[in-house]
């Protein structure tokens, strides 16, 4: 398209050390229109500590295409930078509370910007300052009152155990065990969570591994309401949980959810707590053979990689490993996997904002997710995080998908697979 | 020194179901303890509202300015000059916003004991006994009184209102105003009535009603739409409205309205007292609640124990458009 | 203008209540405690009230359960000054005797206006605002949902069944007893609590309570469950198949 003259901003004559310049090519000389911005909420969002990088940004916009919620809706890193530079306040700003933390911009990014630091910091002051989704809020509310975000009754924490039809050991009984078996929220309390917990007791008890839980002592890690910007929360429960884990012996914390993994690995330190800590797919890879088989599955079975498992602390092999012993799986890949995974948008706060989201986005990103699934012709999406499997059952039902997908923990693959 | 003395409440000239409620109960009691049944009316020209009285043996009326709509404290001062009077035995109050503001005052002042959140009445061995719904009505608890008086705070609802609504006129007494009414720190202004325009829920045949389990605000369109669907409107509990999430109008309950649609559907409601009162003369109550325990199946035709979320969709679905 | 909210912490009704072996009161040494919703909204309201016309507002908690923790996140939502109440308090603890233990301990403090929660879920022997006020001598209005201030009076909203309100003139002190905040109570973020819990003091009263005024409590009972409801029970899909054909039955649909 021919350039609109006017649009030039040239001047008739510049005089540059003494040379006088004429033609289109001197406004190469004039102020650039980056410094016409007003940048102070620019800099007022990248002076919070952790949001440094916000202004690192130079707009080549290789975030937007891979960020998912741009995907089902209008969003990227690049978008918000835009925003603050023409003077949008982030701290009040809806805009706020849609990143996932899925952390795949960070990844195709040139200049290091980094969300995963970005959104917490923000957020932060969001919180402070009362702009909180009240859905979020009595999310918050919950974990500070009950330790767990469904607001459920701590003293329930364990009851899942009951039904495991195996022992599964409290720490306070033992003392001492090989793996300490770090259970989290969701599958503690969510019926579809207890499922899977009830799998992996299972599992464990075949493999003859020494480990406990905590039980009732347990509080959540926090990492979502971390990124969701309740940094206070993440820290008292941090603290107790620190305080817990002094009193026992053990080799390994054994995580369920990828997003206690990340607590652990990442912030845990940083506040004394150091372990050794995996999720139990990367536990589970070399000992699955072990394990002894009755059933054949015949499933063909796509897997779904979880940002914090995989992205986030790069692990992609070990789910994959486990289903490729499975008998009768044949695992096929939809064609975003990996590193180049899409993200369910539990994430990062994502798991309670669904009624906020709704006003943002065309469709949920599990609601994407599983018509990828669908047209992979897979009758099972495998799944390794707690929050995926009640995201992604009730996507399959609100897309209509019933019946020709099911979405199935990996660890209920191997207990179906051992006819346990 | 055996009578029952009933605070006959009204609001903008009309005397409360809860009144009738405490009347027939009342002259069943005063039948057990051989006293009158009398009536506590104070106001400024209530007397036409004797005629609906009929149950009572005696109405007792105090007319003053001060009186004329209530005031907390010129009607604890009136109710308070009564039943120094009259001395009765049992003092029933409705527990609602004007019996809220009387019994507990009446109690500290006087020094005598009160029982509030009361479901239930009985003298048994010559001994009051109540039946009080704690907890949000997770538990009941069984008290008795000893000495006389005592006052016993009534859920509105408790008792049927048909034992209390008998015409004719009783005895009246008309009792001179306490000289303290001169001179009141509490004064009432104006009467300021509910923003009109919303829908009525009283008048609805469907009400799908809305509680705490509905977890934020995000959710009540979806709702909204199921109500649509079965052609009816959308209602709520107090927390709800407490959360500004609905108008005021939507409330069902103490401190909003009393309905009786053709289907009361509460999703997420738990049912304290407060809450059931309004609801349970609904002819079909259908209840889903996470919690097995909830009070509400107790007044529920139908239950469900289960997250609303899964039930939701998949009802509208079949609903159809 | 000094506001007093005095915090109540109630059975938090997540948890199964058990009866204890008496059967006269509920099993404490499971139970958890959380503060009355209600009183929540009052110092959401104390709070607006002091951020339009100044002041201090003061939270009051007696001892016992999480008490500290009630009273550092009434600081981390901009209480100004903590107090709590000690004492040898009956148990369980009723609503005159609460009431008496903090008109004890307010009566030593300055107050124009005292905002409770218009009610809580264990007052079987009344509501401890009106209680409050009679032991103080001061006035009071129930089931309150807007407050004003100006002159040495409150212009406050009474609510009755409806909706319909009564407009009333109180002079100052006065006890309200608040149905709503004019918001949604606000959040405390944990890191301000957490920043209360170093930072801030709670000062120490002592008050005698006794617990004259109730009824003498029998027994405690559990309603029968489930005594009306027939429940529908199986997949949400047959759950909604069986509500749609009791619906279909009763001719609300088609």
């Amino acid at each position: 398209m021919p350039v609109d003259p006017k649009q030039i901003r040239a001047k008739d004559k510049v005089v540059v050390d003494g040379i006088e310049l004429t033609s289109d090519w001197n406004r190469m000389f004039d102020q650039r229109p980056v410094f016409d911005y007003d940048v102070e909420v620019l800099e007022k969002i990248a002076g919070i500590p952790g949001a440094e990088s916000m202004a690192w940004c130079y707009q080549c916009a290789q975030c937007v295409p891979v960020c998912p919620v741009n995907e089902v809706g209008d969003y990227g890193p690049r978008k918000i930078y835009r925003r603050l530079q023409l003077g949008i306040d982030l701290i009040p700003d809806e805009e706020l509370w849609k990143c996932t933390t899925c952390m795949h911009c960070l990844r195709v990014c040139p200049k290091d910007v980094n969300m995963i630091d970005i959104m917490p910091a923000v957020r932060e002051e969001a919180v402070m300052e009362g702009h909180v989704p009240p859905e979020l809020q009595e999310v918050f509310e919950n974990t500070f009152e009950y330790g767990n975000p469904l607001g459920e009754s701590p003293r329930k924490r364990a009851d899942w155990a009951k039904d495991a039809g195996v022992p599964v050991p409290l720490m306070k009984e033992k003392k001492k065990a090989d793996i300490l078996w770090f259970v989290e929220c969701y599958p503690s309390y969510h019926p579809r969570g207890k499922e899977t917990s009830v799998a992996l007791a299972k599992v464990l008890h075949a493999l003859g591994v020494d480990f406990g839980i905590l039980g009732v002592e347990e509080k959540c890690s926090c990492d979502s309401q971390r990124l969701a910007g309740e940094r206070g929360l993440f820290e008292e429960f941090a603290e107790e949980n620190i305080k817990t884990f002094s009193k026992y012996q053990f080799n390994t914390i054994l995580v369920t959810d990828p997003h206690a993994l990340n607590a652990f690995k990442k912030e845990y330190p940083k506040l004394g707590g150091r372990y050794h800590v995996v999720h139990y797919t990367t536990f589970l890879a070399p000992l699955i053979d072990r394990l002894e088989y009755r059933n054949t599955l015949n499933y063909r079975v796509t897997f779904h990689d979880p940002c914090y498992l995989g992205r986030h602390h790069g692990e992609y092999d070990a789910p994959r490993r486990i289903l490729n012993r499975l008998p009768g799986v044949e695992l096929v890949e939809m064609w975003r996997c990996r590193q180049n995974s899409f993200c369910c948008g539990g994430g990062g706060g994502g798991m309670w904002l669904d009624g906020f989201m709704a006003d943002h986005v065309r469709e949920r990103l599990s609601e994407n997710r599983v018509r990828e699934a669908v047209e992979t012709g897979a009758q099972v999406l495998a799944v390794c995080c707690p929050y995926e499997i009640s995201r992604f059952e009730d996507a399959v039902k609100s897309t209509g998908n019933e019946g020709k997908l099911m979405v199935k923990d990996i660890i209920e693959l191997v207990v179906e697979a051992m006819g346990a | 020194m055996s009578d029952v003395l009933v605070f006959a409440e009204h609001l903008q000239g009309n005397l409360t179901d809860s009144t009738f409620e405490l009347l027939g109960k009342g002259r069943e009691l005063a039948q057990t303890t051989g006293g009158h049944l009398i009536a506590a009316l104070l106001g400024k020209g209530v007397e036409p509202l004797t005629e609906q009285m009929g149950v009572a043996h005696k109405v007792v009326m105090v007319e003053h300015q001060q009186l004329a709509a209530f005031n907390p404290e010129a009607y604890a001062i009136a109710l308070k000059a009564v039943v120094q009077s009259l001395n009765p035995s049992i003092i029933l109050i409705p527990y609602t916003s004007m019996g809220m503001d009387l019994a507990s005052a009446l109690s500290a002042d006087l020094g005598i004991p009160l029982a509030a959140y009361v479901s239930e009445v009985k003298i048994e061995d010559g001994t009051l006994m109540t039946v009080s719904q704690m907890y949000g009505g997770k538990v009941n608890v069984e008290s008795e009184f000893s000495g006389n008086p005592k006052i016993v705070s009534v859920l509105a609802g408790a008792f049927p209102a048909e034992a209390g609504k008998v015409e004719g006129t009783p005895v009246i007494e008309t009792m001179e105003a306490p000289n303290a009414l001169a001179n009141l720190r509490v004064t009432f202004k104006q009467w300021i009535e509910p923003e009109g325009g919303d829908v009525d829920i009283t008048q609805q045949d469907v009400l799908v009603s809305i509680g705490r389990g509905i977890q934020s605000q995000e959710n009540i369109p979806m709702v909204e739409e199921l109500a649509r669907k079965l052609g009816g409107a959308l209602s709520a509990s107090r927390p709800i409205i407490d959360n500004k999430w609905l108008p005021k109008s939507r409330q069902v309950g103490k401190s909003g309205l009393k309905v009786k649609p053709r289907l009361y559907l509460a999703l997420g409601i738990s049912g304290a007292p407060e809450h059931i009162e309004g609801m349970k003369d609904a002819e079909l109550i259908i209840a889903v609640n996470s919690d097995p325990n909830a009070p509400i199946f107790e007044y529920a035709h139908y239950g469900v124990v289960g997250d609303l979320f899964d039930l939701l969709p998949i009802l509208k679905e079949k609903l159809g458009g | 203008m000094h506001i007093i909210v005095p915090l109540r912490q109630v059975p938090d009704l997540v948890e199964d209540l058990e009866i204890d072996a008496s059967g006269k009161d509920l099993d404490r040494e499971w139970l958890k405690y959380k503060m009355n919703e209600f009183d929540d909204h009052a110092l959401e309201e104390a709070l607006l009230l002091k951020e339009e016309v100044g002041g201090a507002v003061t939270a009051v908690a007696l001892d016992g359960g999480e008490v500290d923790k009630l009273l550092f996140t009434a600081a981390a939502k901009g209480a100004d000054r903590l107090v709590k109440v000690r004492g040898d308090f009956p148990t369980p603890l009723n609503s005159h005797a609460m009431a008496r233990a903090l008109a004890g301990a307010i009566q030593g403090l300055d107050y124009d206006l005292i905002l409770t929660g218009v009610q809580a879920v264990d007052e079987l022997d009344g509501q401890v605002g009106v209680l409050l006020a009679h032991y103080l001598g001061i006035p009071h209005v129930s089931v309150v949902t807007d407050v004003q201030v100006h002159d040495g009076k409150a212009v406050v909203h009474k609510e009755y069944a409806g909706g319909v309100m009564g407009e009333f003139d109180v002079i100052l002190p006065a006890v309200l007893g608040i149905q709503a905040a004019r918001q949604t109570p606000r959040y405390a973020p944990v890191s301000r609590v957490r920043m209360a819990m170093r930072k801030s003091t709670i000062e120490e009263v002592s008050a005698e309570a006794s617990a004259e005024g109730a009824p003498d409590i029998r027994k405690l009972f559990k309603p029968e469950k489930g005594a009306g409801a027939q429940m529908l029970e199986g997949s949400p899909e047959a759950v909604a198949e069986k509500i749609i054909h009791i619906l279909k039955e009763k001719g609300i649909v088609q």
